[in-house]
């Protein structure tokens, strides 16, 4: 187990790079603490998938380093770093058993056969996978594959993290759960430090105690999951996080007053900087309808279940409100309340109000 | 009783009378020649069963059979390892994997008849590129016209350059299928080149051994054309393989019964050994 740093990582499939555009990993700086669980969030192409390859020693950088515990092994092979990959699609040694495949990482190492059956028991224990030990691990269903590849990554004690590249994709959704709960057990139980791969949200927020939110090949925010929801860095990780996502309506600065369509909303605290393009972003659920407020009308009503999506027009742009509880009219008037406390400013996509009010 | 509609049958005419003209009338007859004896004018008697014994006491036939199944064992030992090494080694990605495939399916693309004539010209010993080669500049003696070993040497190598690019392209199409994340995970898990081989690339590319081993099999027991341009079954009968013995016996000598008996045996054998084959490398695939 190790503490990870990375530092002014940048990267480039090209040979030689000359805009920012060039660079799949703009500049990275980031400290990962021992025995942390880390989500690294994104849409597909965000350069997280080419972070993680890095990490795990397949890709060598075009610059900066990368320190385990404080030592360089930026090029070192990744069988010398001493690491676990779990990949997107499972990973198994289809002509051997389940068992075999568990210990394979422990016998390529040469580790004595007596303590590999009681990793192998103690992982196929952890995994509840004990009862297939024995079977030829290529007529497994897609779920048990990725169960041992997990095993195969976790089986080793001494491994300095173990990383997931988006390892949910194949699995069936009623399985997603199970596996993202059975993960987050076996973090608490073996506290390696682990990375998590992910562009879906709920798999990142329900993982991670800390999620890296990558946009082309750069960190916008790094933060625990309360964190990004209540409060996004950018209006990028307001879009990306939450379903829906944040509204993020542009606005004017007048006389220290913030207008949305003409019309004053109050922030939760100062705003800072000047110039460029200012946006407020309030979260859906904390917009609430009724008489007062920002007059709206109603134009979509979509019930999601344990809620109601209500979608207002408030002049020119539209807001989305989250309604427990019974719902208006399509095409009724109404008044948009947005909760101060929750309201922030952005100037050109960066967040430009202090916190302020409770948190 | 329902009345059945039995139009369907005109739907399969078709293939029938296809099958029944590509395959089982040309087949009968030489049923029908196995079990009688042959004068001329037309002339047939019934003989039984007495081709099928005599040819399988005859020696002539057991020394070809013989020399067939070593032709086959030695070109399917050399081709098929040789096939998998060449396929491991070619690039996966890049500019040089056409030139590669293109290089290799070259000598597949060259018509049996050319091929057995050109390894005729290249392995003569007075004119021959290889064969004043080695006899003059290595003062090796070597002469396929005359010296039965190296009329074998010569014929296998001829098969290993005309057929072992079928097994590099099958192994090669099986290799390419192997997701990069398969060779990334074994690099973690710390294997070897070997057990990379041994439990990654290997059993990736069973399926499509299975069919080059299969293919090449019943190609070169049925080979024909290129030895009979190169060697024409000699040095003597050195280089007289099952096929080559039977036209021989067929149109040489014109003995249609025992050649007819012959046909059978020879191609009964290509099907049990072929079925042999599949069922044995395909017995613990996953169903």
């Amino acid at each position: 187990m190790a503490q990870i740093t990375l530092s002014g990582l940048r990267h480039s499939y090209s040979p030689n790079p000359q805009t920012p555009e060039d660079y799949a990993l703009k500049e990275i700086n980031l400290d990962w603490q021992d025995g942390g669980a880390y989500a690294l969030l994104g849409p597909s192409g965000c350069g997280k998938s080419t972070l993680l390859n890095i990490i795990s020693g397949l890709l060598v950088p075009s610059h900066g380093q990368i320190l385990f515990n404080g030592k360089d092994v930026t090029r070192l092979a990744p069988d010398k770093r001493n690491i676990a990959q779990v990949f997107q699609f499972p990973v198994i040694y289809d002509t051997m058993t389940v068992y075999d495949n568990l210990a394979f990482p422990l016998r390529n190492r040469g580790v004595p056969e007596a303590r590999v059956k009681a990793r192998v028991t103690e992982i196929a224990d952890m995994l509840e996978v004990s009862d297939i030990l024995r079977k030829r691990a290529a007529g497994l269903s897609p779920d048990a594959k990725q169960k041992i590849s997990m095993g195969r990554g976790l089986v080793r004690d001494d491994v300095n993290v173990v990383m997931f590249d988006e390892p949910l994709t194949v699995i069936d959704p009623h399985l997603k759960w199970k596996l993202r709960s059975k993960l987050k057990e076996l973090h608490q139980r073996v506290r390696a430090t682990m990375i998590y791969v992910t562009h879906d949200q709920t798999e990142a927020l329900t993982f991670a105690d800390q999620v890296v939110v990558m946009q082309d090949g750069d960190i916008v925010q790094i933060g625990s999951p309360v964190d990004l929801f209540e409060r996004p860095a950018h209006t990028f990780v307001g879009h990306f996080i939450g379903s829906p996502g944040m509204n993020v309506l542009e606005c004017e600065m007048r006389q220290g007053q913030v207008l949305v369509q003409g019309h004053a909303v109050i922030l939760e605290g100062m705003a800072t900087g000047d110039g460029g393009k200012t946006q407020i972003g309030i979260r859906p659920e904390f917009v609430r309808l009724g008489p007062g407020g920002l007059p709206a009308t109603v134009r979509k009503v979509m019930d999601v279940g344990r809620h109601a999506v209500v979608e207002a027009m408030l002049g020119k742009v539209a807001v989305k409100a989250v309604v427990n509880g019974p719902v208006p009219e399509i095409g009724a008037s109404t008044g948009l309340h947005f909760d101060p406390a929750m309201t922030r400013l952005y100037r050109d996509g960066r967040i430009a109000s202090t916190a302020g009010g409770r948190r | 009783m329902k009345a059945v509609n039995q139009r369907a049958w005109f739907f399969v005419l078709p293939v029938l009378l296809l099958v029944a003209f590509n395959a089982l009338i040309p087949l009968m007859t030489v049923v029908n020649y196995s079990v009688q004896e042959t004068f001329g004018n037309n002339l047939f008697f019934w003989s039984g069963l007495r081709w099928f014994e005599d040819l399988l006491n005859s020696e002539r036939f057991h020394a070809a059979l013989g020399r067939q199944f070593l032709f086959t064992a030695i070109i399917l030992a050399i081709e098929v390892p040789l096939g998998v090494i060449i396929a491991l080694s070619m690039p996966r990605r890049g500019p040089w994997v056409s030139v590669c495939l293109v290089t290799m399916a070259l000598p597949m693309l060259i018509p049996w008849n050319v091929v057995g004539a050109m390894w005729n010209i290249f392995t003569l010993p007075d004119i021959g590129l290889a064969g004043y080669f080695i006899n003059e500049t290595l003062g090796i003696p070597y002469d396929m016209t005359q010296n039965p070993m190296a009329a074998w040497i010569t014929i296998i190598a001829m098969d290993v350059w005309h057929w072992t690019s079928l097994v590099v392209l099958l192994a090669y199409a099986g290799l390419v299928s192997i997701p990069d994340a398969y060779y990334q995970a074994a690099k973690i898990d710390g294997a070897s080149n070997w057990a990379v081989f041994r439990f990654i690339q290997l059993p990736k590319m069973k399926q499509v051994l299975t069919i080059a081993i299969l293919l090449r099999f019943m190609d070169s027991f049925n080979i024909y054309t290129e030895i009979f341009v190169l060697t024409g079954g000699g040095p003597g009968n050195a280089t007289t393989l099952l096929s080559i013995d039977l036209v021989k016996l067929a149109l040489g000598q014109f003995d249609l019964g025992p050649a007819g008996a012959m046909s059978l045996i020879y191609f009964a054998i290509t099907l049990l050994v072929s079925w042999l084959f599949y069922t044995l490398m395909t017995k613990d695939d996953p169903k």
